[in-house]
């Protein structure tokens, strides 16, 4: 490990560490600003962030494409030439040759990877096309492939050799609801082969659904990163009762030792470790008509409202 | 996050965040991960399979395939007009060599092809080489392969060089062939005068094929010095036919006669060398060290660019 040494004091079980990463493009536009980026093997990192918030940008200087105005990367502790072949990339969409078919296109990028072995090409390009259920069109030129066909031959492109780190930018782009779907299924499986997968997206939900840690970049800058559990966790569970009679429900959940109690169309407050189903039966037995009770976890839009103070959407 | 108080801070602004450096001792927290594997060793033929692949991929696109069938048309028109006209008993010079013998016609066809249309051809696969997989977004993936910006650089060269090497054959093979139906075999007469044998006549055309080759090979380098720098391969092909041009204006200006031995297309009417008796080996040589110059040059320039370019399309 002469030239590829990990940088710094990273953990040997990091998939990627970035240390100060800042990329300024001509004309000082800064596009990544001191990006500190730890995602540890075996997660399935979302990364988040608006359009035009650095995701693509810092990416394109992982894979080796842009390289850093300062700061450095490294990927699966290995200099960029060893880690590259065990990596596979989608980046911004997908880029294939109109005039040849999926499997020759296939064929093109596998050649291109000194590492992969000629000998298992047709087979490992077989297996690639069937995971992302491409096999019935494998022999049909890319030109007539719909989006999601398109989109799906580049996720088979990055599953062309034993993977130990994924990076997909915006995956679902472009597919359907049933695509999207396909994909999340797909991302899933992979993680649980032991694969690290680091997933760009734009959407809230989506990360919210496949990922156990995320980061949120917000104009170039890295606003939080963490597990799932901690990113939402301080933010606490509430119970939200709908209730005629606020003001003794209101009274009895403070009584519980509930936590910021508030009255409003509804009574809400946070559980504190208390069981839901305890905070019911306590309001029933004190007479409280209770017509709705439930239990509302944090999610990650309101975990980026309660960083920015903004939609998330709005710097698009 | 260098400092507590940082922490403090954003922990503060942040309520219910995680700091990153607990992040990450979380992240040490897991199990040990196995020792990953030793990384996969270069295989020894991967340049040439990268290289087939690229071979494959410019003789099997129709654009391609189109120019070679268009050059290959030329002898053909040039052997069947010569022979119409042959039959004009007055007609001398240029005329009477082709139609005294059948391998003349391959020099002539080269004469009318090399000053635009053989470059033409090679300009436009040498300058989409780069620009092309650029503007398709293709290059990002091959250089994520990881194909290597050096490696790529190579392959797309040799690609160019083949491709170049291909027009000039076709071209070679298209007039024989016409010159052996159209026009009597037998020894050939030289520009000189002297007379040598057929045989001799076809090492002579395989000479001629080979300097033309390689003068091709130093248009292809220019072009791909021009790709590098773009996204759009019409602007790096229409950029080298715009220099190829501009040559043969200040060729024909008699001013800047002194220019001339430097411009690359003076250099590609030389293969007529071997139509001396003896070969004037001394044009052909240096000839042929005008083009190592170019490629020198270009292939200096593509690299230094490319090597350090950001890829962003």
């Amino acid at each position: 490990m002469e030239a590829g040494a990990p940088i710094g004091a990273s953990p040997p079980s990091a998939a990627i560490v970035t240390s100060g990463l800042t990329k300024r493009f001509r004309g000082g536009q800064v596009a990544v600003d001191a990006l500190d980026l730890t995602v540890p093997r075996g997660s399935v990192f979302g990364f988040l962030g608006p359009n035009g918030s650095g995701k693509t940008t810092t990416i394109r200087m992982l894979l080796g494409l842009v390289a850093p105005t300062e700061g450095e990367c490294s990927l699966l502790g290995l200099s960029r030439a060893e880690a590259l072949p065990r990596v596979g990339a989608l980046v911004e969409g997908p880029a294939f040759y109109p005039y040849l078919s999926g499997e020759a296109n296939l064929r093109r990028f596998d050649a291109a990877d000194p590492t992969a072995p000629a000998g298992t090409a047709r087979q490992r390009i077989g297996q690639a096309l069937d995971r992302v259920g491409l096999s019935a069109a494998a022999g049909k030129r890319y030109r007539n492939y719909s989006l999601g066909m398109r989109q799906r031959l580049a996720i088979a492109a990055a599953l062309l050799g034993p993977r130990e780190l994924l990076i997909l930018d915006e995956p679902t782009n472009g597919l359907d609801p049933q695509g999207t779907r396909e994909v999340r299924a797909l991302v899933k499986e992979i993680a649980a082969a032991g694969t690290t997968v680091f997933v760009s997206s734009h959407l809230l939900a989506e990360v919210e659904q496949m990922c156990t840690h995320a980061a949120i970049m917000r104009t170039g800058q890295l606003v939080a990163q963490g597990t799932m559990a901690s990113l939402s966790g301080g933010r606490a569970t509430r119970v939200r009762i709908d209730t005629p009679d606020a003001a003794e429900a209101a009274r009895v959940l403070t009584g519980l030792g509930l936590a910021d109690v508030r009255v409003g169309d509804d009574v809400s407050a946070t559980l504190e470790g208390h069981a839901p189903e305890k905070v019911n039966a306590a309001l029933v037995g004190e007479g409280v008509a209770v017509r709705g009770f439930a239990v509302v976890r944090p999610s990650l839009e309101d975990v980026f409202v309660g960083l920015t103070g903004e939609g998330f959407d709005v710097d698009g | 996050m260098s400092t507590a108080e940082s922490t403090e801070a954003r922990t503060r602004r942040t309520p219910g965040l995680v700091p990153v450096a607990e992040t990450l001792s979380s992240a040490e927290r897991r199990p040990a991960e196995p020792v990953p594997p030793l990384p996969p060793a270069r295989r020894p033929w991967a340049f040439w399979r990268l290289l087939g692949s690229e071979l494959e991929l410019t003789f099997k696109r129709p654009r391609n395939l189109a120019m070679l069938a268009v050059v290959a048309c030329v002898p053909v028109i040039v052997g069947i007009t010569l022979w119409i006209v042959a039959g004009d008993e007055a007609m001398g010079g240029l005329v009477a060599d082709v139609a005294g013998n059948s391998l003349m016609l391959t020099f002539a066809s080269f004469s009318f092809l090399v000053l635009l249309l053989m470059p033409i051809t090679v300009s436009v696969v040498a300058g989409d080489s780069i620009a092309g997989e650029a503007g398709a977004g293709t290059l990002r993936y091959l250089l994520a392969a990881p194909a290597g910006r050096t490696r790529l650089l190579a392959v797309k060269y040799l690609n160019a060089v083949v491709y170049g090497y291909a027009v000039t054959a076709v071209v070679a093979l298209s007039a024989l062939v016409t010159g052996l139906i159209l026009f009597p075999a037998g020894p050939m007469t030289l520009l000189s005068g002297s007379t040598v044998s057929m045989a001799e006549g076809l090492t002579r055309i395989l000479i001629s094929v080979g300097y033309v080759g390689a003068g091709m090979a130093a248009l292809a380098a220019v072009a791909m010095a021009l790709s590098v720098f773009t996204e759009v391969p019409i602007g790096a092909i229409a950029g080298t036919m715009v220099l190829v041009i501009v040559c043969q204006v200040l060729r024909a200006i008699p001013q800047l006669s002194a220019l001339e031995p430097y411009l690359l297309p003076s250099r590609f009417t030389s293969f007529d060398a071997v139509l001396r008796s003896p070969i004037d080996t001394g044009a052909l040589m240096s000839g042929l060290v005008t083009f190592g110059a170019y490629i020198t040059l270009s292939l200096t320039i593509a690299w230094a660019h490319f090597s350090g370019k950001d890829i962003t399309a």
